[in-house]
């Protein structure tokens, strides 16, 4: 009996928009990579001393760097809104016969999220 | 990749995800907005205590999870990505190329945190 | 009700025996408001074209046979309404990721090894058997909560028709192969999840996973198999750390 496969093409994830977002998804590793690559010149320059520092606050203010970091933004958030909503599927909490929301669970993370950002803006920029 | 060593790996994915998930925007508004806009207020000690942290061995073993990791989570994620769009074939190359992307960022990690 | 109204859609047909090829055949159905896509392919059967081939059974969601994509979705064709559709046209096709028999009807086998393949049934430990004069094995309304909602799987492929690593690879286990694993897995009664780490936890099972998350949207039970692979990534790696500190201790 000869059976049919219907060809299933590289561009697969083009056909559907949920593929799609999925595969965008992927890709912000690409500028999670990229930010840390980053972060490591950022560190350098601060640990080189006064001069360097100048010179990277002026670079940061470059064109360059902030149309990158224009686009980065929303990949990144992209990168986190996705990852905390999904995290409740990974882990399963019960309690007695009660399973935690999943609601609670990312709203818990959510706030984690807001506590974490908060304290690194005080501990950088200083209050 | 063996078997044996997807769970290590998916676990550097998951911690480097959950690193980068947390800490990367508000480091991102920082150095992409707060910074270049001057809108960091009154900073005539800024340069002082960032110095002062980045040379902290403390903050120096932190900063190398915040990065390595992430690093790591890349390697995982785009791995599994170039595979799926259609490179199967070559998909040991892609691995190695990938993890060892990641080692070569966590050495070049190191490197720049010893040297400061 | 008086009928006036007509819908149009359009099925995949393959008919091996005439012709090698596939091709789409469009039919006007009459449109009714209380109408699934399983009612428009009944009547297409009876009152068009008799030659058409599908499978359904109990035309209200719990048996599983009636999977097809429905305008590039998979969906069960019994729990679809005609009027979702309203305003177009309705494409039918076999579920996307199986071989084609004929017409709408796909070649199950892989899945069923599959779902053998996880040995599906409670293990237990020789020591820890108990005759059957003991009475039954206890469960608790909490350690059943663990395992409940993979229980409802009606082995209907929709997840498998969703997830895009089945269609590309399709020795990988599946989400409906590994929910399964994880509902007996988590049974407190059952003793055997070594026995089932071998395919679970191998290249092809829950490490083929990237997380789509396309199985439990479309599952029309709310088994939410992407879950059960997350969870089951978690506590595989659990073991791989339980295996290198202490590796001479057997685990469930």
């Amino acid at each position: 009996m000869t059976t049919y496969r219907k060809p299933v093409s590289n561009t697969w994830w083009l056909e559907r928009k949920q593929y799609f977002f999925f595969v965008i998804r992927e890709l912000t590793s690409i500028f999670v990579a990229g930010y840390c690559l980053f972060l490591l010149f950022i560190i350098s320059e601060i640990g080189d001393g006064q001069e360097k520092y100048t010179l990277l606050i002026l670079s940061l203010k470059s064109p360059i760097s902030l149309v990158l970091h224009f686009i980065s933004l929303p990949f990144i958030l992209y990168h986190t809104i996705t990852w905390f909503n999904l995290t409740p599927k990974i882990m399963k909490l019960q309690i007695g016969e009660e399973i935690i929301s999943e609601k609670l669970i990312i709203g818990l993370v959510y706030i984690s999220w807001g506590i974490l950002s908060l304290m690194i803006f005080w501990l950088i920029l200083g209050v | 990749m063996a078997k044996s060593t997807e769970p290590i790996l998916w676990l550097l994915f998951s911690v480097g995800g959950m690193i980068s998930a947390m800490l990367f925007p508000p480091l991102i508004i920082i150095t992409g907005i707060i910074v270049p806009f001057g809108l960091e207020g009154e900073t005539t000690y800024l340069f002082e205590k960032l110095h002062f942290l980045v040379k902290n061995p403390f903050v120096k073993l932190i900063l190398f999870f915040v990065i390595a990791l992430p690093f790591f989570h890349w390697a995982h994620r785009f791995r599994f990505t170039l595979v799926d769009i259609g490179l199967k074939p070559i998909s040991f190359l892609i691995s190695t190329l990938c993890y060892g992307g990641a080692v070569v960022g966590s050495l070049l990690t190191i490197y720049t945190l010893l040297r400061i | 009700m008086k009928v006036t109204e007509t819908i149009e859609i359009e099925i995949f047909r393959y008919l091996p025996d005439k012709d090698n090829e596939p091709f789409f055949k469009s039919y006007k159905v009459p449109y009714r408001e209380d109408w699934v896509v399983l009612d428009a392919i009944n009547y297409i059967k009876d009152e068009i074209d008799g030659t058409i081939s599908y499978r359904w059974s109990c035309r209200m969601g719990v048996c599983g046979s009636c999977g097809m994509m429905v305008n590039g979705e998979p969906k069960l064709a019994c729990s679809t309404f005609l009027k979702e559709y309203r305003l177009g046209k309705i494409r039918v096709e076999p579920l996307q990721g199986f071989p084609v028999e004929r017409d709408l009807i796909i070649d199950i086998n892989d899945f069923m090894e599959k779902l053998k393949a996880v040995k599906p049934y409670i293990l237990r430990k020789e020591e820890d058997e108990k005759p059957i004069e003991e009475g039954e094995y206890l469960q608790s309304p909490a350690e059943l909560a663990r395992y409940k909602q993979y229980t409802l799987c009606i082995n209907c492929m929709l997840c498998y028709a969703a997830c895009p690593i089945y269609s590309l690879n399709s020795e990988f286990i599946g989400p409906a192969a590994i929910a399964l694993a994880q509902r007996y897995n988590l049974d407190s009664r059952d003793q055997g999840r070594n026995h089932r780490q071998e395919m679970i936890a191998s290249h092809e099972g829950i490490w083929e996973c990237t997380f789509v998350g396309e199985c439990s949207v479309v599952c029309p039970k709310d088994v939410d198999p992407a879950a059960a692979i997350q969870r089951a990534k978690v506590s595989s790696t659990i073991d791989w750390f339980m295996n290198m500190i202490m590796p001479l201790s057997k685990t469930k």
